[in-house]
């Protein structure tokens, strides 16, 4: 059942993945984008790590897609089909694709650490704060401290962004 | 946390697949079932929902509201969805199909998701997970993409602005709802949704958590009444600048769900109030303990606090007026959040030092 399940969320995010790249309309690229997330998030709720399926789907699906909604509003011309781009400007991505594909499955092949387990293990929310928090061997206090800093520099630079206009307007006046 | 709860969903499946011998079709049988059950709940609720919403808008304003069709005027509301249900659909020239028809299922499914995780009765949650507030919370964000897909998708102008217009409140009005919730789980130690009923068997939070607990309660409720995109925060629709916003294109049934989601996100919401603050299905102060089967009293007390919220939320309707949608925004970044916040802090200051009942 598990594998059915699988294999129907693996073809929805591969397949919804390749037409967000090449719909000539912008958007609805970010709803191929919205479906390919949401059944990311499938994909963990099925191995029962439930706090990173709804992390996911508050995140991303939620929160990052509506700014990609509105940043798509502000670009040029979002009614219109997008042009056709030149076949040489596609080959250095496709290349930069197909080496990152071909170095992660190279990875994940030759990594002999991985003990794939017959029963899902339920990571409460707890463990996850306590293993956020700790700073022994295998915390994340570092990491933590440094996104929480990297969080308040972007604050305060959208609001200095925001407020740059009214202070150059009162500096004029 | 593994729970180890009674789960009548989970019985049906078991009965299906291994007391049945039925194996892989019996639990697919079961989820059919389930989902079923789930659907036909979705509309019955909707459908009086509406009725409801009627009825109190009368009573507010010294009216009989609906009283011709069947007893009451009960059949009002079926009567209403036949007529839509015949009706044609049509939408604008140039529409984006994919995306304006895509939009209302987004709702649906979101509302479904969000329905299936809340405790209706001991052992009568589809969905128990070990997270189930927060899962609750993420889902319901994804409802407010359906709102942008469909008023861009549109294409008309009322639909669009009400649809950012819905985008901008929603996204703004979630922190809010999620700091309050966040101050509850908090208290309960817990984000299973049964997990934090179970907790409240000797007294409910809201009296447990006495000053922290009201104020999140009224948070909770402004910025749930804002979430539902109910009056006094109806801007996306308002109908005297926007037609009828984000749905103005929609007919028949495609506007339907629109209005029907919009009924279950407010049971969604009362649900969650409830079941944070009220104690869910328990009764109060015990009273029915003991007194026959506990599910069924559990429906029975859970439907009786949601409709009780729910009146409230209507009342609300009729006693606002329509806020601007500067005082929105000044309602939420510039009063609730920083109340949130701080209100957060005192109650992690009260469990620390054991001052909660």
């Amino acid at each position: 059942m598990e594998k059915i399940i699988f294999y129907i969320l693996a073809i929805v995010i591969i397949s919804l993945a390749i037409l967000s790249v090449t719909t000539k309309k912008l958007y609805r690229a970010t709803l191929y984008l919205l479906f390919v997330l949401l059944a990311i998030s499938g994909i963990y709720f099925l191995m029962e790590y439930n706090f990173m399926g709804a992390v996911q789907l508050s995140v991303y699906a939620g929160g990052v897609m509506v700014l990609f909604i509105y940043a798509v509003m502000l670009t040029d011309k979002i009614g219109k089909p997008l042009r056709d781009i030149p076949t040489k400007w596609k080959i250095v991505p496709v290349l930069v694709t197909m080496g990152t594909a071909a170095l992660s499955i190279y990875a994940i092949y030759s990594f002999q650490g991985i003990n794939a387990q017959n029963e899902a293990t339920i990571t409460s929310v707890g463990q996850v704060g306590e293993k956020l928090l700790s700073y022994k061997a295998g915390g994340y206090v570092l990491p933590f401290e440094v996104i929480s800093i990297l969080l308040l520099a972007v604050m305060i630079g959208a609001i200095v962004i925001a407020k740059a206009k009214k202070i150059i307007n009162q500096e004029k006046n | 946390m593994i729970l180890t709860h009674i789960n009548y969903f989970a019985d049906l499946i078991n009965y299906f697949s291994n007391t049945l011998g039925w194996g892989f079709g019996g639990k697919i049988l079961g989820y059919v079932i389930i989902a079923l059950i789930y659907m036909t709940f979705f509309s019955v609720a909707g459908l009086l929902l509406v009725y409801l919403e009627r009825r109190v808008a009368a009573f507010f304003q010294l009216r009989l509201g609906p009283n011709r069709v069947g007893p009451w005027g009960l059949l009002q509301t079926i009567a209403d969805a036949l007529k839509l249900l015949t009706k044609e659909l049509f939408g604008t020239d140039r529409k984006d199909n994919l995306l304006y028809h895509s939009a209302y299922y987004i709702v649906i499914i979101a509302s479904l998701m969000a329905l299936s995780a809340i405790p209706f009765s001991k052992g009568l949650v589809a969905f128990d997970v070990n997270i189930g507030v927060f899962f609750i919370s993420a889902i319901s964000s994804v409802g407010v993409l359906s709102i942008l897909l469909g008023g861009w998708g549109s294409n008309n102008k009322y639909s669009m602005i009400g649809g950012m217009r819905s985008g901008l409140q929603m996204i703004s009005y979630e922190l809010s709802s999620g700091l309050a919730i966040l101050t509850i789980v908090l208290m309960a130690g817990t984000l299973s949704m049964t997990g934090i009923v179970e907790q409240q068997r000797d007294m409910i939070f809201l009296l447990k958590g006495h000053i922290p607990a009201l104020i999140a309660f009224i948070i909770f409720v402004i910025a749930g009444t804002a979430e539902s995109n109910r009056t006094p925060f109806d801007l996306p629709e308002g109908e005297a600048e926007l037609g009828a916003g984000y749905h103005t294109e929609y007919s028949g049934m495609g506007f339907a769900w629109f209005f029907l989601a919009e009924f279950i996100n407010m049971f969604i919401i009362s649900a969650v109030g409830v079941t944070l603050f009220f104690g869910g299905w328990l009764a109060p102060f015990g009273i029915t303990d003991g007194l026959g089967p506990e599910w069924a009293w559990g429906l029975f007390w859970f439907f009786l606090k949601v409709f009780l919220m729910i009146f409230l939320l209507m009342w609300f309707r009729w006693t606002f007026p329509r806020l601007r949608i500067d005082q929105l925004l000044t309602l939420e970044w510039k009063y609730l959040l920083p109340i949130g916040l701080l209100n957060i802090i005192i109650m992690a200051v009260f469990v620390y030092f054991g001052l909660i009942l």
